[in-house]
């Protein structure tokens, strides 16, 4: 277990937000969080990232400081800083030497398919890099634990499925456990092996679906009979949540 | 020819009132002090010349020394108050009261302590408190603007307070703060002009005094002539401010 949500609760002055609510994540898994708009899939991030803290029940976390990632809907970077510079600032505040946070920026960037581009600024490239960046930026560190907040909200299809892929790929090198929070009901069946669907807001757990199949995905997963199936049964819980 | 005649549009316009205005003077024989043609102000701008360079001078130094002090002390004064939300609300209401009171009306306080015989210091104190609020309240704004997901990001790593200023909020307030410096120039020639009015004619040799002069003589066209370097200069200082703008809004964004 690397972050655990036990019936936790979030109130705030215009009601309850969240909850009564409960997640556990294993080491190196991936698990995707699904639920309509306003259900509080966002505040849940924030409370497994330590960002936030409950009204009621309890957070456990075992990553230390600098051991957990998160990458926003937006991009998020800084524009004034260059790709290696927005994607060594975690480094950076850790105290990291100059130069070795610069390096290991680069190797991050290069992962994340961005070599070439290190100088370039936020405002220089596309909606895709800059996402890319972001990962980066949240690699950087080595992470126990990364925390996707819809990371491909703003990106069209191809972009979105590239980057999924690429996502999977450096899950498999380094194991890190993922949340990974969407509306979108493929892409979560796609990139997680156990998805929670989550009801309207306040959001509870409308139930649990473990999704089979190798990670990350072979070529041709979107179209086998056993990711349609699971799309469809997270679609049943989905509207079963929403109607509760 | 479109590009062409956007660019020649302004001094076109310009021409033709200039040239209806000497007409109407001619035509209707209005007496020179009164209101003088647009020949007879551009032959006062080629007589005084070399008064009016020196005037000039006199107010645009006095107007830049003024934002570098107001420059320096709203940006102290706005790292403090961001560094401290207590302050913040101290500050806040004596910020406002003082900005919205005319400089005229505390000019001639300022007069008096810095002492009659130093009316350039006075100038330089209220072009300095016009050129404040600007810059302040720009910056006070722009340290607070950065992104707040970024915020979080600063949070998740558990950034110092320092590193949180230097590395986010400085950096995000750097478009504010060219807005408020803008803003700010054309306040400090308003400010030194009209510091200058109050001190009358001692010891300050700006335009405005150039103006006062003129006007006791009934030398309406020196008068005018004085106005129109001054709002040359304005206007001369407001394009250097935005094209500065302009440049480190590129150079913030790279792009």
């Amino acid at each position: 277990m690397i972050a655990a949500l036990s019936e936790v609760e979030i109130d705030y002055p215009r009601g309850r937000a969240l909850g009564p609510f409960s997640l556990a994540i294993a080491a190196g898994e991936i698990v995707a969080l699904v639920g309509p708009s306003g259900c509080g899939k966002s505040t849940a991030m924030r409370l497994l990232a330590g960002l936030e803290a409950p009204s009621r029940g309890e957070v456990a976390r075992t990553p230390g400081r600098g051991e957990t990632a998160v990458v926003f809907q937006a991009p998020t970077l800084a524009p004034w800083l260059s790709a290696r510079a927005n994607a060594a600032l975690p480094l950076e505040l850790a105290g990291v030497a100059h130069a070795e946070a610069a390096r290991r920026a680069e190797a991050a960037l290069a992962r994340v398919g961005l070599a070439g581009a290190e100088g370039a600024r936020p405002a220089q490239l596309s909606g895709g890099m800059a996402m890319r960046v972001s990962l980066a930026r949240a690699l950087v560190t080595e992470p126990k634990l990364m925390l996707l907040d819809e990371p491909f909200a703003a990106l069209d299809e191809i972009t979105r499925r590239a980057l999924a892929d690429d996502i999977l790929e450096l899950w498999a090198e380094a194991r890190p456990g993922i949340v990974f929070v969407t509306h979108n009901v493929e892409e979560a069946v796609y990139m997680a092996s156990r998805v929670v669907v989550m009801t309207a807001g306040p959001g509870r757990t409308a139930g649990e679906v473990a999704v089979e199949g190798p990670l990350p995905r072979p070529q041709g997963y979107r179209i086998t009979q056993g990711f349609r199936a699971q799309v469809e049964a997270v679609s049943a819980r989905l509207a079963q949540g929403m109607a509760a | 020819m479109s590009r062409l005649a956007r660019a020649v549009a302004p001094f076109a316009l310009i021409a033709l009132l200039l040239g209806a205005w000497e007409l109407a003077c001619r035509a209707l024989h209005v007496p020179v002090y009164f209101l003088p043609p647009p020949s007879a102000v551009l032959q006062a701008i080629a007589a005084d010349w070399p008064s009016l360079l020196r005037s000039a001078w006199n107010t645009l130094s006095m107007a830049l020394i003024a934002l570098v002090v107001a420059s320096l002390f709203a940006q102290g004064l706005a790292l403090a108050v961001g560094l401290s939300p207590i302050l913040e609300r101290a500050v806040r209401p004596l910020a406002a009261v003082l900005q919205v009171t005319p400089v005229v009306a505390i000019a001639p306080l300022v007069m008096i302590w810095a002492g009659l015989d130093h009316a350039p210091r006075a100038i330089v104190a209220l072009a300095a408190v016009v050129a404040f609020f600007p810059i302040f309240s720009g910056a006070v704004t722009g340290l607070k603007a950065a992104d707040p997901d970024l915020e979080r990001l600063f949070d998740l790593y558990g950034a110092s307070r320092l590193q949180r200023l230097l590395r986010l909020r400085l950096p995000s307030a750097v478009p504010y703060l060219l807005e408020g410096h803008k803003v700010a120039s054309g306040l400090a020639i308003i400010g030194a002009v009209v510091a200058e009015f109050v001190a009358g004619s001692g010891g300050a040799q700006g335009l405005a005094w150039r103006i006062l002069e003129a006007s006791n003589r009934l030398q309406t066209a020196r008068m005018f002539a004085a106005i129109v370097i001054l709002g040359l200069l304005g206007a001369t200082l407001h394009a250097v401010l935005q094209a500065a703008e302009r440049a480190g809004l590129a150079w913030w964004r790279g792009r």
